[in-house]
């Protein structure tokens, strides 16, 4: 099989899109989060996503299947929330191997099924870290900055194990995204390096931070161009920016990486901005059409959706990015 | 990528070629800078935080920050202060850099930082093992590194060692953990020059050459280094030590040397360094000719016995008016103000926009100065004298005008409370917020609630700030407070002076005003701020948080009261301190009864003099003398204490001060924990009874609750012990001059008088101790100390002053007095709150037993000031009141 860094030469690569609106569709209730697994919890379990891979992987199976039918290249497995330290406040921190673990394999199935289906296309799995809910940077009492909720040594800790299992699950790349805190992104780069060499195996990395508003920063208040000096000091495939903001309104901080970054661009948007029932409601065909942006002026390798984003939406962006050529990778990356 | 040396904190920092030198902020530094480690040691890291700020602001690019020192826990600090750093976005802006010397310190601070900062330093000093360990984990986390030139067999000290050193630890940084070429940076070891030994001369030329070598054969790296070392031979000599680091910064430049720590007080510009001085000093750094050190050394000497006569460089007076006003503001130059306004004020249509242009100009830069620790307190107050006399030259012509309404930033009401008398630290105040236009109203000293609340009203005043010295100062504090409240006043209500605290303002102030915010002000320098805070658009944020601490502080206050165990009277007895007493440690003084000392020879009590509590008075810390070469307030304090070296000469020769004194020896005995003082050694009738506190904090075992009683023999014991008594004031003759130097609009002068004043009172109860020790009481007649050994209480006995920390009972003076007679003989009085008057006094009990020692009471019960009430057969609340800062 070709390998990615190879196949980015030649083709925009499509990334899928959001897990959560899809499992919203599928109107899950307490009981789905426990079956099998976790009937006798004492927590309340709704709304743990990452479960489902465990409990109903058959749900799972089926989203992935569906963004590759879109026309997805890359899958991310379920486990944005796949540390000890974000399952802690359910009560599941001994659950995080199985979590991400199971993920990575159903997803590597369904990958492995859609290229033997078109070996042309081959798909690829890219394990999902998250930034835990809990920031290395800021304080989370305001009358004590100094005070910090998580160190960077748990949260090593925490994204060591993740990356373990996650590998041990077979996927193809690592993800590490929605980066609102450089130095949690950092804890993370630094986890994924040393257990790769253990493992003695690298894996492609992909970097995405988050810029909050418009002011143009993360919310611990580094610059996009800050943001990509802090993280560059370990090899990516590529840096790139997903959540918080839609399509159009991320495309200057796009153009910064696209400038300055040795590595290749990825995004992945928001399907718009949340109206006021925190739906998301820019239609596939208003995502592609902003999108088209960025295509024309080459500034991502990597396309996908985050929040609010379907299967019609990364279609409508995959059929796209197929018109267009990617821009040349920075040589030395 | 492009091969460049990429940094961020919140934003990024690329250097180029094209980059102009990166400067890197050496102030957080703890071995550089004695008043950053005492802020780190007390843990104020709030000023620790402003000192980064202002580097910050000042133009630095990086700010390095090291923690390495014995008497604290350095990686905590780093930590601390790193995760502090973290929430300021005016400092975390630029990248950080991690100073240590211990890597379980550097790794550490790696884990805090978000941005891309640079290690401070690794060497191959502990082998290649180490070396590589220690840059991986740097790599891995994220970071550029220093590495010093510095090798298993040590620094490297000449040309060929630098590069043979920097090129091996280049290669294995390269091959064996593939660390970025970029990010690697050479600090190959600036030494001293001119050092007089031989070995030295090529100290420089081998780092500029090291410099040129590493940037043209190890691709990528760069060069850094710590400046101010090259000049060490010439510590005291500013003069040469700038010109020396600015061509050494220029020549270490032109070779490639692309960043470094530099201290921007001490540079000057290359092309200003005086041409003379800067071919001696190239001569030496370029190792130019054999005699170059010698030359140099000789040159310094005239260059420093110049010194006196620069001060009267008067080229400044060449440039335009506007800015010969600023230069006279910022350097305090009073000798030119009246012909400068003077020609100034024909420019301008309306004498009141010379204020409002030109002087307000230069006083808005003596506070910007002052606000980022470029200037200090004693400059300010010598600006502001400048400022004072210029607009009272333009008063005249302003109200000829009649309409000329200068427009103050606020107007505060500023006053010492009734019964106190102490004043310094409130004139200091106002001079700073008269820097800052605001307008201060001061009603002087010993001033009763309802005046003060009577000016507010009719000035219509925007704050009104308390000062006082003495222990009950707070409780009228709390009075003002409350009357303030019921006179529906809002504004905002300051309080400062040396007993007062944060603990105090938020425990017993605060809640008697809820109409407006009390604060407390720590010090001077915060007043501005705080009044800024206070009166300007972000009130409402400043006065939430002001509310919620005080919240936090009564909260801690009530908990740790509640904590601290209060022994009952009879069991704090039962644990007195129980000296075995002998006759012969109870020395018969040589002379009983009173002595009087009229006119003492003020010169003989310089040498006396504690001169540290002097600088603390000008909020500049640090030892004396240590303080005048210190790195940063050195040249403020030298300056400062030239002026009061004048001032004293003036003092003595024209006879500004008296200095008058009373000593009295008495046969005592303890009784309880009273002292029963007698006329004669009949001991039949008590003349006076002193009463003592007793300690009653539960103490670990073998600690006894001490009192004063307990220093003296008890009667049933029929030994023969004795007591003494003093007053002491130089204070005698000052107000004259005060109000001279006041009608002058001379706040420096004025201050500068009480404090030195004040510091004669305390040198002269010094010296008459030793006197009382070795004369009239005679117990130590073969004491042999020097002054410094004085200073420092090596002696036998001690002198404990009622209302200080061993006997905090203020009332005690009033019998004291009056058995030695002391405000007839000597002049000092005693106002209601017991303060004495003049300032300038000391007063106290001398205990000459070998056991006797310094404690402090701490706090007591209200049981014990019922017990002593009763044996003072004084009503109970009024010495609750008077006890009230210790009663628990």
């Amino acid at each position: 099989m070709e390998a990615i860094q190879d196949i980015l030469k030649h083709r925009i690569l499509i990334l899928d899109g959001a897990m959560g609106t899809m499992i919203q569709r599928h109107k899950l209730e307490e009981q789905d989060f426990r079956k099998g697994w976790f009937e006798n919890h004492e927590k309340s379990l709704k709304g743990n996503n990452d479960l489902l891979s465990l409990t109903r992987p058959e749900i799972i199976k089926e989203i992935h299947a569906q963004y590759f039918e879109a026309g997805a290249d890359i899958a991310e497995t379920n486990t944005f929330s796949g540390t000890w330290i974000a399952q802690a406040d359910y009560g599941l921190e001994k659950y995080v191997y199985d979590i991400n673990f199971q993920s990575a394999k159903i997803a590597r199935e369904v990958a492995d099924e859609f290229t033997q289906l078109n070996p042309s296309k081959p798909r690829f799995v890219a394990g999902s870290i998250g930034p835990t809910n809990r920031t290395a940077s800021i304080s989370p009492d305001v009358n004590d900055p100094g005070f910090r909720g998580i160190t960077f040594d748990e949260l090593v800790n925490a994204y060591s194990e993740q990356v373990n299992a996650l590998m041990d699950g077979g996927v193809d790349l690592l993800l590490v995204e929605t980066i609102f805190d450089t130095l949690n992104a950092k804890a993370a780069l630094f986890a994924i390096d040393e257990v790769f060499e253990q493992r003695g195996n690298r894996l492609p990395i992909m970097v995405s931070g988050t810029i909050t508003d418009q002011s143009g920063r993360t919310l611990t208040g580094q610059t996009t161009e800050a943001f990509l000096i802090s993280i560059a000091h370990i090899p990516l495939l590529t840096v790139g920016l997903n959540c918080a903001l839609g399509a159009s309104m991320m495309r200057p901080y796009l153009q910064i990486l696209k400038q300055k970054s040795p590595f290749g661009v990825s995004a992945h948007p928001n399907a718009g901005l949340p109206n006021e029932f925190g739906k998301y409601d820019e239609s596939p065909e208003m995502m592609a059409e902003q999108i088209k942006s960025f295509l024309d002026e080459g500034l991502v390798n990597i396309i996908g959706g985050c929040c609010g984003t379907t299967p019609e939406h990364i279609k409508a962006i995959a059929d796209l990015a197929a018109q267009y050529q990617p821009t040349l990778l920075p040589s030395n990356s | 990528m492009k091969s460049l040396l990429q940094l961020s904190g919140l934003e990024p920092l690329i250097v180029t070629a094209e980059s102009n030198f990166v400067n890197i902020g050496e102030r957080t530094n703890v071995t550089g800078s004695r008043a950053f480690l005492r802020m780190i040691k007390e843990g104020d890291f709030e000023a620790a935080l402003a000192v980064a700020r202002d580097q910050v602001e000042g133009g630095a690019q990086i700010i390095d920050i090291n923690m390495d020192e014995g008497m604290i826990d350095g990686k905590e600090a780093m930590v601390k202060f790193l995760n502090l750093i973290a929430s300021e976005p005016e400092i975390a802006r630029v990248p950080i850099m991690i100073d240590s010397s211990k890597w379980e310190i550097i790794e550490a601070g790696l884990k805090c930082i978000q941005g891309k900062g640079v290690v401070n330093s690794i060497s191959l000093k502990e082998g290649t093992d180490n070396f590589i360990a220690q840059a991986k984990k740097i790599k891995r986390y994220g970071a550029a590194v220093i590495v010093m030139a510095f090798d298993e067999n040590g620094q490297a000290d000449s040309f060929e060692r630098r590069k043979e050193i920097c090129e091996r630890s280049y290669t294995i940084l390269r091959n064996e953990v593939q660390f970025p070429a970029n990010d690697i940076i050479f600090d190959p070891n600036i030494f001293p020059v001119a050092t007089g030994m031989a070995e030295h001369n090529n100290n420089a030329l081998d780092f500029f050459n090291a410099t040129k070598w590493i940037r043209q054969n190890l691709p990528g790296a760069h060069v850094s280094g710590g400046v101010s070392n090259v000049s060490f031979s010439f510590r005291g000599n500013d003069k040469v030590r700038e010109a020396m680091h600015a061509a050494f910064l220029y020549h270490a430049i032109q070779h490639g040397m692309d960043m470094g720590i530099v201290n921007p007080t001490m540079l000057e510009i290359y092309s200003n360094v005086d041409k003379e001085l800067l071919e001696f000093v190239e001569d030496v750094l370029l190792n130019r000719r054999e005699d170059a050190t010698e030359r140099l050394l000789e040159y310094a000497e005239t260059v420093k016995g110049d010194g006196k006569k620069r001060e009267i460089d008067l080229s400044w007076r060449e440039v335009a008016v506007q800015d010969r006003l600023a230069h006279a503001l910022v350097k305090g130059i009073v000798d030119f103000i009246d012909e400068d306004v003077e020609e100034c004020r024909q420019l301008f249509d309306r004498p009141i926009e010379v204020i409002e242009g030109p002087l307000m100009d230069g006083m808005n830069i003596v506070g910007d100065l002052f606000g980022s620790g470029k200037m200090f307190l004693p400059q300010v107050v010598k600006s502001a004298r400048v400022m004072k006399k210029a607009v009272a030259y333009l008063l005249p012509f302003i109200e000829d005008e009649k309409n000329g309404v200068r427009q103050a930033a606020g107007k505060i009401i500023m006053a010492t409370v009734k019964g106190d008398v102490h004043d310094i630290g409130k004139n200091i105040v106002g001079v700073v917020l008269g820097c800052n236009n605001y307008d201060v109203i001061d009603l002087g000293v010993m001033v009763p609630f309802d005046k003060i609340i009577q000016a507010a009203i009719d000035e219509n005043a925007d704050a009104i700030g308390l000062s006082g010295l003495i222990t009950p100062s707070l409780d009228e504090m709390v009075t003002v407070a409350k009357e303030m409240e019921r006179a529906n006043l809002s504004i905002p209500l300051l309080i400062g002076g040396a007993t007062t605290s944060k603990v105090h303002t938020a425990v017993k102030i605060d809640q008697h005003y809820t109409k407006g915010q009390t604060i407390h002000v720590l010090d001077a320098s915060r007043a501005v701020t705080v009044v800024e805070s206070m009166l300007g658009s972000k009130k409402e944020a400043y006065v939430s948080t002001l509310k919620e601490e005080y919240i936090r502080v009564r909260e801690h206050h009530e908990k740790h009261r509640g904590a601290k165990q209060l022994l009952s009277m009879s069991a704090a007895r039962a644990n007195k301190l129980n000296i075995a007493f002998q006759q012969k440690d109870c020395f018969q003084p040589k002379k009983l009864g009173l002595t009087t000392f009229e006119d003492f020879s003020l010169q003989e009590l310089i040498s006396f003099i504690d001169w540290t509590p002097f600088f603390q008075t000008w909020e500049l810390h640090g030892k004396f003398p240590a303080i005048l070469s210190d790195e940063v307030v050195g040249e403020a304090a030298t300056k400062l204490y030239q002026d009061a070296q004048e001032m004293l000469t003036q003092i003595i020769e024209e006879k500004w001060l008296k200095a008058s004194a009373v000593v009295g020896l008495f046969p005592a005995n303890s009784v309880g924990d009273d002292i029963a003082i007698y006329s004669d050694e009949e001991r039949t009738h008590p003349i006076h009874i002193q009463h003592s506190l007793r300690q009653q904090t539960k103490k670990t075992a073998g600690q006894p609750n001490i009192a004063l009683a307990d220093f003296i023999a008890p009667k049933e014991t029929g030994i023969s012990d004795y007591i003494g008594g003093f007053v002491v004031t130089t204070g005698l003759g000052i107000d004259a001059h005060i109000e001279r130097f006041e009608k002058d609009h001379d706040d420096y002068n004025s201050i500068l008088l009480k404090a030195l004043a004040d510091r004669l009172a305390e040198a002269f109860a010094e010296c008459l101790h030793a006197v009382v020790r070795k004369d009239y009481w005679g117990y130590a007649a073969n004491e042999h100390l020097n002054a410094e050994e004085i200073i420092k209480e090596k002696y036998r006995g001690i002198r404990p002053a009622p209302g200080y920390p061993a006997c905090p009972d203020h009332t005690e003076k009033i019998g004291l007095f009056k058995l030695l007679n002391a405000t007839e003989i000597t002049g000092v009085s005693l106002t209601e709150s017991l303060a004495m008057l003049p300032t300038a006094a000391v007063s106290g009990w001398y205990f000459g037993h070998p056991e006797a020692s310094y404690f402090g009471l701490g706090k007591i019960t209200e049981e014990q000031v019922e017990d002593l009430a009763n044996r003072k057969k004084m009503p109970f609340e009024q010495m609750q009141r008077w006890l009230g800062s210790v009663l628990n």
